[in-house]
């Protein structure tokens, strides 16, 4: 019982980053049906970045760590976005017209240049957020310790997932985002600027990636250049398992995940830990082809 | 056979003619390997080509079906003494098993769903292998000491034997799936990459011809296994991993999907232009990514697309 | 001689009940005309007899088969052919690849005898050209045929999925608004094309909206509201049917 609730604190923390990364995948792939494959890499650069900022820079010794981490988990963000749009403006936006396979190319190219860009800038050795960013603190859940960070990282993955949620039901941005998903050319009829739509999505996305690089960064410690391509897939994979296109789909997706895989690899093998999640992912789709909860999509014969 | 294909046909001859003379232009060891490296991505690129130019299924797993080739040849080897040559149908077939195995539960998935699965069971075979799974597999380490292949007696063990064998059967297979594409089949891989319901509606038995696609395409990949697995000598989980299946899908979408050329031109430009740039090294990859942009940007149906088949009406129905 | 019978047939998507339990029968060799307002289930009907969808309740019995729980190669393999609302030709391909799809399914050249290019399967190529040639010829079409098929206009498109259906060597065809998007001149031609493939001994189901060409061309009208069934006869007693007049009183057409 100890040991099972450490290890689903482990998953939900996991499941927290992978859900973040998995919100960029859904919000792209429902309003433009691509595969941003360059998403994971974006989520490499945000570890990156915040290694800069915290440690190479020292914001955390001149504003003290608490602040320090907010302030440079805004900037990534921030940054991300840029990238983002940058991202969409370069090797997307040319492509709107052409097949799906041209853009699954393209996405493809973008994320090996990405991680190519980033293993030339930071070097091809990994680099590692300091131990002592943040105090150890161990709390206790139902009697058992376990690292304050775990928590934190999922709980304000939950809050900033909240308020992605709120944005996309409540605002007018957010019914435009989800207008443009279900019809593109119907929204284009009723006033909504679809380009702009797939500009802002293509902000929110990386924002969130880069996030949860930094948190990746100081929960983990470790990050490497080639990160994003095991984080993307298993985020895409996440929100696939959802049900792309669907936001709280993703979510349900990306901590399900999180908790497949490390409930997997305690009790089953550690050593098949990925191969688990590929299985989940395959069982999954061959009892539900579109995902736990579907966008909707109607043939017409 | 139109005008315009007559004309190109000889001068076309005369450059195969002219590549297969290539060992005996003093060409170094070192380019001989690189020209085997091209034939054996080429082979497998012509295979990959079957499920993803003609049937248009977005497959990214076929480095999978490439180490059940090599592995099978592999085991065959090292745990039962097989001669090398005899276990080429054997890992044909059972890349083609294993195809028809992990391909049948997802089949009807659609094109994007497909590509994360089947990026999924690269991953997991490479697990797998890692893992030692049967206790055969030799774990991380892989299989050493895998023996060179002996054709009547004689051992193929230069660089320029293996440009003989790798290139003979990569022209072999080229005719043979010019043939295939050419007939019932070919057609009906295009009749569902176009548009899949009304080719079941118009009696094509779609999830049957996606399988099948599946399986020969395999096939092939584990016979480029047995190549592979014979000329290196060692084979390690770490040469099936998703970075093999992107550079294969995308040569077959940089040469031209569906048109074998293309893929043959795209397999040259892919794993031999590298071998050109070695000086520029770690940023190599750097400039292969926004090459990708930009190809797909500039030339989206890839370099060389195919022209659609050509047709000779019978003289009793003659236009 | 009855070829096609439905017997109950029951269809709804989610809450929406689309087809109630619709019975009718089709007698070998004549050509009914299945008509009704727009969302009265039509379309939903052959996507049903087609296999396309899976009926909820009922049964289809074609010329001695039972068809629900067949998959739609299967049922044009049995004999059944059908062309679509919206045209879904395979564009890129030209006219001829078109027509040769719908001669696949009467082929028999196995993968291995393509593989190695056998006699037996040159042979049978040659045939299936000529046999696809010979349609394009039937319907007109045969000049075109290195075109790409979506680069004919869209009454040309219209009679190549014709062409396609023939292709598959049909005892029954079902034409779904076959003269959709036809000019006047292109309708005329059509109702001489049907009255051939009547000719031909290939029984006809098609939905129309144009109630003039239904008229003239079918022997036999079956009117659809709501998912039900609600008149069948001939033209001349459909025309004065009461409910039939009802349900096509403001109904714009």
């Amino acid at each position: 019982m100890e040991f099972f609730i450490q290890q689903l604190i482990n998953g939900l923390a996991v499941g927290g980053i992978y859900a973040l990364i998995a919100l960029g995948y859904t919000m792209v792939y429902g309003v433009l049906k691509l595969i941003n494959f360059a998403h994971g890499e974006l989520f490499t650069l945000g570890a990156y970045l915040g290694f800069t900022l915290l440690v190479s820079w020292g914001l955390a010794g001149t504003v003290g760590v608490g602040p320090a981490i907010l302030i440079c988990m805004g900037l990534v963000m921030l940054l991300s976005a840029l990238a983002g749009h940058v991202l969409e403006r370069a090797a997307y936006r040319p492509l709107r017209k052409s097949g799906r396979l041209s853009a699954v190319v393209s996405a493809l190219g973008a994320s090996i240049f990405l991680q190519n860009a980033i293993m030339l800038i930071w070097g091809a050795k990994g680099l590692a957020y300091p131990a002592d960013l943040l105090p150890r603190v161990m709390i206790s859940i139902a009697g058992q310790p376990v690292p304050l960070i775990r928590v934190v990282v999922f709980v304000s993955s939950l809050l900033v997932m909240l308020g992605l949620y709120f944005l996309i039901n409540r605002t007018r941005i957010g019914m435009a985002i989800r207008a443009s998903a279900i019809d593109q050319g119907a929204a284009k009829l009723m006033g909504i600027d679809v380009r702009q739509v797939i500009a802002i999505v293509f902000m929110i996305g990386p924002a969130l990636g880069g996030l949860a690089g930094v948190m990746f960064g100081i929960c983990y410690g470790q990050i490497t250049f080639t990160m994003g391509q095991i984080y993307g897939l298993k985020a895409f994979t996440a929100a696939i398992i959802g049900g792309i296109g669907n936001i709280p789909g993703a979510m349900l997706g990306g901590i399900l995940l999180g908790v497949i895989e490390a409930l997997g690899a305690a009790y089953i093998s550690m050593s098949w830990k990925d191969a688990i999640t590929f299985f989940a992912l395959i069982l999954i789709l061959v009892i539900r082809p579109t995902g736990i909860l579907p966008e909707r999509v109607a043939e017409k014969l | 056979m139109s005008a315009a294909a007559d004309k190109w046909f000889w001068p076309q001859a005369a450059l195969v003619a002219l590549f297969f003379c290539a060992p005996a232009f003093g060409l170094g060891p070192y380019w001989l390997e690189v020209l085997n490296q091209i034939g054996l991505y080429a082979l497998l690129a012509l295979s990959l080509n079957i499920i993803l130019g003609h049937a248009g299924m977005f497959h990214m797993g076929h480095a999978a079906f490439f180490a059940v080739g090599a592995y099978t040849t592999g085991i065959l080897y090292t745990s039962y003494g097989w001669p090398i040559l005899c276990t080429l149908p054997l890992a044909g077939l059972a890349a083609g098993i294993f195809a028809l195995l992990v391909a049948a539960p997802i089949i009807h998935l659609r094109g994007d769903y497909l590509l994360v699965v089947t990026i999924g069971i690269v991953e997991i075979v490479r697990i797998a292998l890692v893992n030692n799974i049967f206790g055969l597999t030799g774990g991380a380490n892989g299989l050493v000491g895998i023996a060179r292949p002996v054709i009547f007696g004689f051992k193929l063990t230069r660089p320029w034997h293996f440009f003989y064998l790798i290139w003979g059967f990569t022209a072999v297979s080229l005719l043979l799936f010019h043939w295939l594409e050419n007939s019932r089949f070919g057609r009906a891989l295009n009749y569902i990459r176009e548009d899949p319901v009304a080719a079941e509606g118009i009696g094509v038995n779609t999830t049957r011809y996606k399988l099948m696609a599946f399986v020969i395409g395999a096939v092939w990949a584990g016979f480029a296994g047995t190549f592979y697995a014979s000329q290196m000598r060692t084979i390690s989980p770490g040469s099936f991993n998703f970075w093999e299946s992107v550079v294969l899908f995308t040569i077959v979408i940089l040469g031209g999907s569906g048109n074998q050329k293309g893929v043959l031109l795209g397999a040259f430009l892919v794993v031999g232009l590298p071998e050109l740039f070695r000086s520029l090294q770690s940023s190599r990859l750097l400039f292969f990514g926004a090459a990708l942009v930009l190809m797909m940007i500039f030339r989206p149906q890839g370099l060389l697309p195919p022209k659609g088949r050509a047709y000779r009406l019978p003289p009793e129905v003659a236009r | 001689m009855i070829i096609l019978s439905l017997n109950n047939l029951t269809k709804s998507f989610g809450g929406l009940v689309a087809v109630a339990g619709v019975s009718f029968e089709v007698e070998r060799g004549e050509v009914v005309g299945l008509i009704g307002p727009n969302g009265a289930g039509k379309t939903t009907v052959f996507n049903l007899i087609t296999g396309a969808l899976r009926p909820d309740d009922g049964h289809i019995f074609f010329d001695g088969h039972s068809l629900e729980r067949l998959k739609p190669h299967r049922i044009v393999y049995l004999g059944l052919a059908r062309t679509f609302q919206t045209i879904r030709l395979f564009p890129q391909l030209p006219v001829l690849e078109n027509v040769l799809s719908g001669s696949h399914c009467r082929m028999k050249s196995s993968f291995i005898s393509s593989l190695l290019r056998l006699p037996a399967q040159r042979r049978e190529e040659k045939a299936a050209l000529v046999a696809a040639m010979r349609e394009l010829e039937f319907v007109g079409l045969a000049d075109a045929w290195r075109a790409e098929a979506g680069s004919l206009s869209y009454g040309d498109q219209r009679r190549l999925e014709i062409a396609r259906a023939l292709a598959t060597e049909p005892k029954l065809i079902v034409l779904d608004e076959p003269a959709g998007g036809m000019n006047d001149q292109e309708t005329f031609e059509l109702r001489d094309l049907i009255a051939r493939i009547k000719d031909r001994d290939i029984t006809i189901i098609l939905i129309e909206h144009d109630m003039s060409f239904v008229m003239k061309v079918c022997n036999k009208i079956v009117v659809m509201e709501n998912g039900v069934l609600i008149a069948r006869g001939r033209p001349e007693q459909i025309q004065k049917d009461p409910r039939v007049i009802e349900a096509y009183l403001g109904v714009d057409d």
